[in-house]
């Protein structure tokens, strides 16, 4: 799936360069459940963006499905976003003047999808996180998990082969993280993804297949369990 | 999407978004306003224009007078203009009189000239005319010498309260150019107007004022110059203050007034409008004693409270119309990338699900154009109500052409000429006198007209174009600014 050979990331900051991520080897395997820790500032979000073609590397290769994210034209870029990765934030990022499941659709326009058939696929991605009575409401209208239930149906509406998620239960209570870390856990075995997530939180971490730790830019693994979740 | 997401975000923001359209509004609204004020205050001097010119004539010639020319008149028995005879008290006079009010005269050959010019659609000859009755008894006057005189100027009270003078003005109008000339703008209020086989008849048309005002109508008689002529219609003309009191065939008017084949007055019509400079040039080195004045030239010497406005409206109005554009959009520009500065998040985003920079940026465009548009709806609906305030407060406008001897304008040479009434004993020398020095003065003439603010279609369109683009360059660097935007500032809260 990935194959990040010397990654490294660079920020100007005033008149010293920052190196976010200072030579990332890192292989990731189809259907596999990566899970990144670290300090704050420490290159975690910078790796997400990196993988998800959101940002390009100073210096090294992202190979994705046999296509190097880093070398190729930004248009290049968007369309393997849109059409084979998902994305899940923090803070949800749902657009505020649209309804759920037109919150959903969003996703599907870059593939050109009708409006008939982004209606039906994004119901029924609706229906599969729990929120099916919710179509119409409007990100205000609901909770933070159910905020955060329609981001996930957003980010998998499309089918992606993956789906990175940065700090998704970072804005939860314990109760809400643990329902979504549970329905993540559940696609993620139901859909075959490939999830990479960013967590703090260590107990979200564990029931990863690996565990990576983020520091000063350099990533190292420290669980490699490779079996399902569940511990 | 497009719309759903458009409208969602317009509802949102309605308070900038009335802010932004309020303010393309206004300026549109002004735009339209001042389009209409300056639309109408073409047409009042359209109106005058036409009025002293004549509909359809670019172009007017005539000569300045010779010296001494365009003088009143002596009287005496029999009415020998100029006679030093003295009649004797107590004697009946009655004079009629038709002369060309001191205009230099063109010959018909020279106007034949004229519309044998290069541009020139067609040249009319007319002959502006004054018809002067004196009437009554000739006192005893004790006199020391001397005979009557039509000069002077001076003249004992008592004599001249004897006599009885009407004037009234005559034009003579060739019917073979009848869409040239006097009678061009005049529409008929009864009767008909002159037809080609009327060139040798004693038939006239009245201006309506006059005919009112002397009450007579078509069917009625009328003396010019000693001779009866038949009314055939009475016409109204636009500003009739200017027009003349009565019309004849051209032919009979030279014949009357002992101008055979001559003319005061050339009306030319060039074939189109950008020739009119050319054929006055032209006619200028063909007839190089002769005064021509075009359309803008008289405009030009257009002043009164309708210069005042139309100064206004190309003026300061139009600055001010400008300046609230530029506000307006420059406002809406700033709004927009304000606003879009608040949604990187939201933008950010939707680059994370793979929407392409274009699309994102036809949203914003798509936001200001919408806002543009209803601005521009609104700025239409404040113009044509700005128009309608200004049709209905405006003050009567007064338009005055100032004139001067032998000016072309074939109104203003109605004004002055016709000599002076010269009377009382021990005048000048007989025929000499009165007219000349009024000649040397000048004269102007006051149309008021009412300022009309009418919107028209392409001010309408103007507004939709500027609308648009106020949407599109308020558009445009909002866009500009989304489409800067790094996809990684949707994760740049977090990590």
């Amino acid at each position: 799936m990935y194959k990040l050979t010397g990654v490294t990331k660079d920020y100007q900051k005033g008149r010293s360069t920052v190196a976010a991520l200072a030579g990332v080897d890192l292989v990731i395997e189809d259907g596999e459940w990566l899970a990144i820790q670290g300090p704050t500032g420490h290159g975690k979000t910078t790796l997400l963006q990196v993988l998800g073609g959101l940002d390009r590397p100073t210096q090294g290769t992202v190979d994705f499905d046999g296509q190097d994210l880093a070398a190729l034209r930004e248009s290049q870029v968007t369309k393997v976003r849109a059409a084979s990765i998902g994305f899940i934030f923090q803070t949800f990022n749902l657009i505020p003047t649209l309804s759920a499941q037109e919150n959903v659709e969003a996703a599907l326009v870059p593939l050109g999808a009708g409006p008939a058939e982004r209606r039906t696929r994004a119901a029924a991605a609706l229906e599969s996180v729990g929120l099916g009575e919710r179509l119409r409401h409007l990100p205000s209208e609901l909770s933070g998990g159910q905020q955060q239930r329609v981001a996930i149906a957003r980010a998998l509406v499309k089918e992606p082969k993956v789906l990175l998620a940065d700090e998704p239960t970072g804005n939860l209570d314990e109760d809400t993280r643990d329902e979504i870390i549970a329905l993540l856990e559940k696609l993620w075995r139901e859909h075959g993804l490939t999830l990479i997530l960013v967590t703090h939180d260590s107990s979200v971490a564990r029931r990863a297949q690996r565990v990576g730790i983020m520091r000063n830019g350099r990533l190292s693994i420290k669980q490699d369990t490779r079996h399902p979740a569940g511990g | 999407m497009f719309f759903t997401y458009l409208r969602r975000e317009l509802r949102r923001r309605m308070r900038q978004a009335i802010f932004i359209g309020l303010g393309l509004a206004l300026g549109i609204g002004l735009v339209i306003t001042v389009t209409a004020a300056s639309a109408g205050v073409k047409d009042a001097q359209g109106t005058v224009l036409h009025s002293l010119y004549g509909v359809g004539t670019d172009i007017t010639v005539t000569k300045a007078p010779t010296a001494g020319s365009g003088g009143g008149f002596g009287f005496a028995a029999g009415g020998r203009v100029g006679t030093a005879t003295r009649p004797a008290a107590g004697s009946k006079i009655h004079i009629d009189t038709l002369d060309g009010l001191g205009l230099g005269t063109i010959t018909t050959a020279n106007v034949s000239s004229v519309s044998g010019l290069k541009d020139v659609a067609a040249a009319a000859g007319g002959l502006t005319l004054t018809d002067r009755v004196v009437s009554g008894t000739v006192p005893a006057v004790n006199t020391a010498g001397g005979g009557f005189g039509g000069g002077g100027g001076g003249g004992g009270g008592s004599f001249r309260s004897n006599f009885h003078v009407n004037t009234f003005t005559v034009d003579g109008v060739d019917l073979v150019n009848g869409e040239l000339g006097p009678l061009s703008s005049a529409k008929l209020a009864s009767g008909r107007t002159f037809s080609s086989s009327d060139a040798s008849s004693n038939v006239a048309v009245l201006d309506s004022n006059y005919a009112t005002s002397n009450k007579i109508s078509t069917g009625s008689t009328i003396t010019i110059a000693n001779t009866k002529f038949k009314v055939i219609g009475v016409v109204s003309v636009p500003a009739a203050d200017n027009t003349s009191d009565t019309f004849i065939p051209l032919g009979r008017a030279q014949t009357l007034a002992s101008m055979k084949n001559k003319v005061n007055t050339v009306y030319v019509a060039a074939n189109s409008a950008s020739n009119i400079t050319g054929v006055s040039q032209e006619i200028s080195k063909l007839l190089p004693s002769a005064t021509v004045t075009n359309s803008s030239d008289l405009a030009s010497e257009v002043t009164g409270s309708l210069a005042s406005a139309s100064s206004l409206a190309n003026n300061l109005g139009k600055w001010l119309a400008i300046a609230v554009l530029a506000a307006a959009f420059l406002l809406a520009s700033l709004l927009t990338i304000s606003a879009v500065s608040r949604r990187v998040r939201e933008f950010g985003t939707l680059k994370a699900l793979g929407w392409r920079s274009r699309r994102i940026v036809g949203q914003v465009m798509g936001e200001a154009i919408a806002i543009g548009i209803i601005g521009g709806a609104v700025g239409v609906a404040l113009g044509f109500a700005g128009a309608t305030l200004v049709s209905k407060l405006a003050p009567p406008l007064s338009a005055s052409v100032g004139q001067t001897t032998g000016s072309a304008t074939p109104g203003g040479a109605r004004t002055f000429g016709g000599g002076g009434f010269g009377g009382g004993a021990g005048g000048g020398p007989p025929g000499a006198g009165g007219g000349s020095g009024r000649f040397a003065a000048s004269a102007s003439h006051t149309v008021a007209v009412h300022l009309s603010a009418p919107v028209t279609i392409s001010a309408v369109v103007l507004a939709v174009v500027l609308a648009i683009a106020g949407g599109l360059i308020a558009g445009s660097f909002g866009g500009w600014r989304a489409a800067r935007l790094r996809p990684a500032a949707a994760l740049s809260r977090v990590g």
